[in-house]
């Protein structure tokens, strides 16, 4: 038999009985084996064992012809399909704020299959899952990689979480399932609009929370993905935020959470005199310091300073005739009003905080919805941070060296997650922490933070109620605002006034035992929480 | 062996703590609970040792609750736990043990002719609202211990208040005023005799109606600041006129006293004093939220109390001293302050009362000269000049004479507001 050229080929014959060359140019052939039987062995490996896949999207066996059975008929038929083992990982995401449903429901669940020693991987978490506090003293949950807040961060600062946690922002936590450092064995994505064949997105629905970016990377990493939806809606669900080539099973539910908690729908602006004081001053800083330019572009949070400042930074921009090239990071009502009004070109949407800015991100084109690789990816080419000429932040703590502390109080209790704060910080052209100088009675400005999670080389000014205190790094800063007659501060006189109204604190006791780290978005560790000493 | 009663003092709200003193026969010991107690715990118990030591406290149980009270807060509600219970003070060994004493106060007394285009009340008896409260630019701070403190709070309220004022650092750039309760009632008294040695800048006293009612608080005055080692008549007096019979005798309160830097107006009180049927009205836009949107127009003119005004303003210039006008209760309507404010300001007033520092801003530029009239007046005052020195009669400025008044009133003017400083 001769065929080409290669006589001194060795050949074998595949399903179909064709002759196949064993090797070409030194590539390896497997002979095809039938249209399913997919005979490479890259997916089956892959599915046999998480660790290959590190830093690879999740790979899986070619699809079977026509449409795939992923909706599951139940709670109970979903896990027997999942085969969910004692030290899993499993992941979720905080679209749903304090009122998701799904990370409860899960853990109860699992806890009642008898199954221990769970990882948790949420984005963040809310007080709503307070709850999980029990599942922590009783083993179920033994370490949480991502986020912790309020009673669950207060519990793993006790020492009641067994193994050590791991914090990251939001650029940070997709970095490491990207990199393989976080590896997600089931991912459980809360879905309020999906339909069967796992394609969701979060725009509509009983339980519409707006984007649904952050468990993208969950999605297409993670080994098994799970959507789960109190909407399901006819095959194509359109956009899918989701894709559901990514998706594994589906599940229909009653309900995904208390959508009054989802959005708070309030936007009113903050009646406190301190927070309305620190505002003005932020919006006087950035027009003073040239930042407000034509085409600039801002992110500033929800929270009750961040809502005033953005409130009277559009002031000024409707006096200065400034219009914004785009706002990024939560949206708010105040946000699509200056879009609808025109002070704005467009919004780009990670999390949606009301009713207002849920529709707006359905409905108008220049609302588009971001994720966090886009918005904050640390090994992207540029991240939607990296065009920001300011981001407006808060702090837990600021120290002498600009250090900032978003995760321990200064009783040394970690209650924050660290949110997108070290990716705006890090990317941002100018970053601007606010806070009060003092909470009740305790400084925020401090000799040295209680725990660092953003390095004082990415911190550019602090706005407080007693002055704005600029990083000596930024003398062209310091020149304006001068220059304009803000009241500037150096921040060792800030932390001299302070005390001299709060009285020095005692430094909070801590044993050996390191019960979490912070992650900075690169992956090395800028600082760890240690254990606190019970008083 | 003197008998000490259980008694209590201060609220468990934020910055604010719950002191609570248990007599009994066993040796004195302290209880701290505190939101802070990782970080100021053992700075809490220091301070309330150290009171217990100053009061000679030696038995019974004091029991702390607290929620971020400074220290000076933590203070006043201690002392007025001991106080109540019994308890005597002695305020030299106090001033002693004090970190923030009276004698130590760096304070100058308060200048007569100064704008008090703003001044904003703060309730006597809330820590949280007072703390900041320098830092909104007030010209005038006033803390109130008349209708915001309920009676049986007078005591722990004016001691707060002492405190306060004595805190330098929280304190240093408005005019710092109490408002006392009425001089007739035993309460007032207790307030000055109070609150003097930590030299507030100025007294108003609310309610009132003659010439004999500053004269009284004029003499009480006279009596504490010889008694405080204080220079007499430093302390100013800011007459509050809220009723009928206040306005009637408007022209004398204004000359009862040189303490006297201006004459306020207090219209809540004065319309429910002449039975106006105006309260009513405000009751009713208060309950309805919709006012804004322009349902109910405002009726910023208040007619019902034109009269009265005129006579604050006519006795006050008469007398040399400023008028100043009454609060706009809401607070979420910009346009009613602003139209407010243009209004008193046509009658002759100088100033306005607010009761939340969001209205400060509007108000100070509302009785600030515009750049229009700073021009003006300044050039007013270079043509007047110009014509001294070129030994004309008369001034002019374009075609327009320019009287001696018309000077004076540009002078003021510019010099009033420090304007070219």
């Amino acid at each position: 038999m001769t065929i080409g050229s290669g006589t001194d080929m060795e050949w074998k014959t595949n399903a179909l009985g064709r002759a196949i060359p064993l090797e070409i140019e030194g590539r390896k052939l497997v002979p095809f084996a039938g249209a399913f039987a997919d005979p490479t062995g890259a997916a089956i490996a892959a599915s046999k064992d998480i660790s290959t896949q590190s830093g690879k999207k999740k790979l899986r066996p070619v699809p079977w012809r026509g449409k795939p059975d992923k909706l599951t008929k139940s709670w109970d038929d979903l896990f027997d399909r999942l085969d969910i083992h004692d030290g899993a990982t499993i992941s979720f995401h905080h679209h749903l704020r304090d009122g998701d449903a799904i990370v409860l429901e899960v853990v109860k669940r699992l806890a009642e299959r008898g199954i221990r020693n769970l990882t948790l991987a949420p984005s963040a978490l809310f007080s709503v899952h307070d709850a999980l506090v029990p599942y922590i003293r009783a083993g179920v949950i033994t370490k949480i990689e991502g986020s912790m807040n309020g009673a669950v961060g207060a519990a793993c600062s006790r020492g009641e979480m067994p193994k050590t946690c791991v914090l990251r922002s939001h650029g940070g936590r997709q970095r490491a399932i990207q990199d393989g450092d976080l590896k997600i064995d089931v991912a459980f994505i809360a879905a309020p609009c999906a339909d069967a064949f796992g394609n969701a997105n979060g725009l509509y629905g009983k339980s519409a929370c707006g984007p649904l970016g952050y468990p993208k990377p969950d999605s297409e990493y993670a080994n098994k993905v799970t959507v789960i939806t109190d909407n399901l809606v006819s095959y194509p669900c359109l956009p899918w935020a989701i894709c559901g080539s990514n998706v594994d099973y589906v599940l229909q539910v009653e309900s995904i959470g208390d959508s009054s908690k989802i959005v708070s729908g309030t936007t009113r602006l903050t009646r406190s005199p301190t927070q309305l004081l620190i505002a003005d001053l932020t919006a006087r800083f950035i027009e003073a310091a040239g930042l407000m330019h034509e085409g600039f572009s801002f992110q500033a949070g929800a929270g009750g300073i961040s809502l005033a400042a953005t409130v009277f930074l559009a002031e000024r921009m409707r006096r200065a005739g400034v219009k914004a090239s785009f706002a990024h990071g939560g949206a708010t009502k105040v946000l699509v009003d200056l879009l609808k009004e025109g002070l704005l070109s467009s919004i780009v949407d990670l999390q949606s905080f009301d009713l207002d800015a849920v529709r707006s991100c359905a409905e108008n084109p220049s609302h588009v919805a971001s994720d966090p690789f886009i918005s904050y990816g640390p090994r992207s080419a540029g991240c939607v941070a990296n065009m920001l000429d300011v981001a407006i932040l808060g702090a837990t703590e600021i120290d002498l060296g600009f250090n900032v502390n978003v995760v321990t109080h200064s009783d040394g209790l970690l209650l924050h997650g660290i949110g997108g704060h070290s990716d705006a910080a890090a990317s941002a052209g100018c970053t601007i922490i606010t806070a009060p100088s003092f909470r009740k009675r305790i400084p925020i400005v401090r000799e040295e933070v209680t725990t660092v999670t953003c390095p004082g080389e990415v911190v550019d000014v602090l706005v407080t109620e007693r002055g704005i205190a600029i990083n000596p790094r930024r003398e062209d800063l310091l020149e304006r605002a001068k220059k304009a007659g803000l009241p500037c501060i150096k921040i060792s006189e800030l932390l001299h006034d302070v005390r001299e109204i709060t009285g020095a604190p005692e430094l909070p006791r801590f044993k050996d035992r390191v019960v979490a780290m912070i992650e900075w978005r690169d992956g090395s560790i800028i600082d760890v929480v240690r254990e606190i000493e019970s008083i | 062996m003197t008998e000490y009663t259980p008694s209590t003092a201060g609220t468990l709200s934020k910055s604010d703590c719950l002191v609570v003193y248990r007599p009994s026969k066993e040796p004195v010991s302290v209880t701290v609970r505190s939101s802070v107690g990782r970080l100021f715990g053992r700075s809490i118990e220091d301070t309330a040792k150290s009171m217990l030591g100053v009061f000679g406290v030696k038995t019974g149980l004091l029991e702390i609750e607290d929620d971020g009270a400074l220290n000076l807060v933590l203070s006043a509600r201690i002392e007025t736990t001991l106080r109540l219970a019994g308890f005597e003070l002695n305020i030299s060994l106090l001033e002693r043990d004090r970190t923030f004493s009276a004698a130590k106060i760096q304070r100058e007394p308060s200048a007569k002719q100064l704008p008090r285009r703003a001044r904003l009340y703060i309730p006597g008896n809330q820590p949280n609202l007072m703390i900041n409260a320098d830092l909104f630019g007030a010209d005038t701070l006033i803390f109130d211990l008349e209708d915001s403190v309920p009676p049986e709070r007078k005591l722990e309220a004016r001691i707060l208040v002492r405190y306060m004022l004595s805190d330098t650092h929280l304190f240093r750039e408005s005019e710092l005023a109490v408002r006392i309760n009425p001089i007739d009632s035993s309460c007032g008294r207790e307030d000055l005799e109070e609150i003097v040695n930590s030299r507030p800048q100025a007294i108003v006293l609310p309610k009132c109606e003659s010439a004999r009612d500053i004269q009284v608080l004029d003499a009480e005055l006279a009596r504490l600041e010889a008694r405080e080692g204080l220079p007499l008549g430093s302390i100013l007096i800011l007459p509050l006129i809220e009723t009928a019979a206040g306005v009637l005798a408007a022209k004398e309160i204004a000359a009862a006293s040189p303490r006297n830097a201006a004459l306020c107006f207090g219209y809540e009180d004065f319309i429910s004093d002449i039975h106006s049927s105006a309260g009513e009205r405000s009751l009713r836009s208060a309950s309805t939220p919709a006012n804004h949107d322009g349902e109910m127009p405002h009726s910023s003119s208040q007619p019902e109390a034109l009269l009265a005004k005129q006579m604050i303003v006519l006795a006050a210039r008469a007398a040399g001293i400023d008028p100043l006008d009454s609060v706009i209760s809401d607070t979420e309507d910009k346009e009613a302050l602003r139209s407010s404010c243009e209004e008193a300001r046509m009658l002759g007033m100088s100033g306005k009362a607010v009761i939340h520092p969001v209205q400060i801003p509007a108000v100070k530029s509302a009785f600030h000269p515009s750049e229009e009239e700073i021009m003006q007046a300044k050039a007013i005052v270079e043509a007047y000049e110009r014509s001294v020195v070129e030994g004309k009669g008369t001034a002019a400025l374009g075609d327009t004479m320019i009287d001696v008044p018309v000077v004076e009133r540009a002078r003021r003017l510019l010099n009033d507001y420090r304007i070219g400083d």
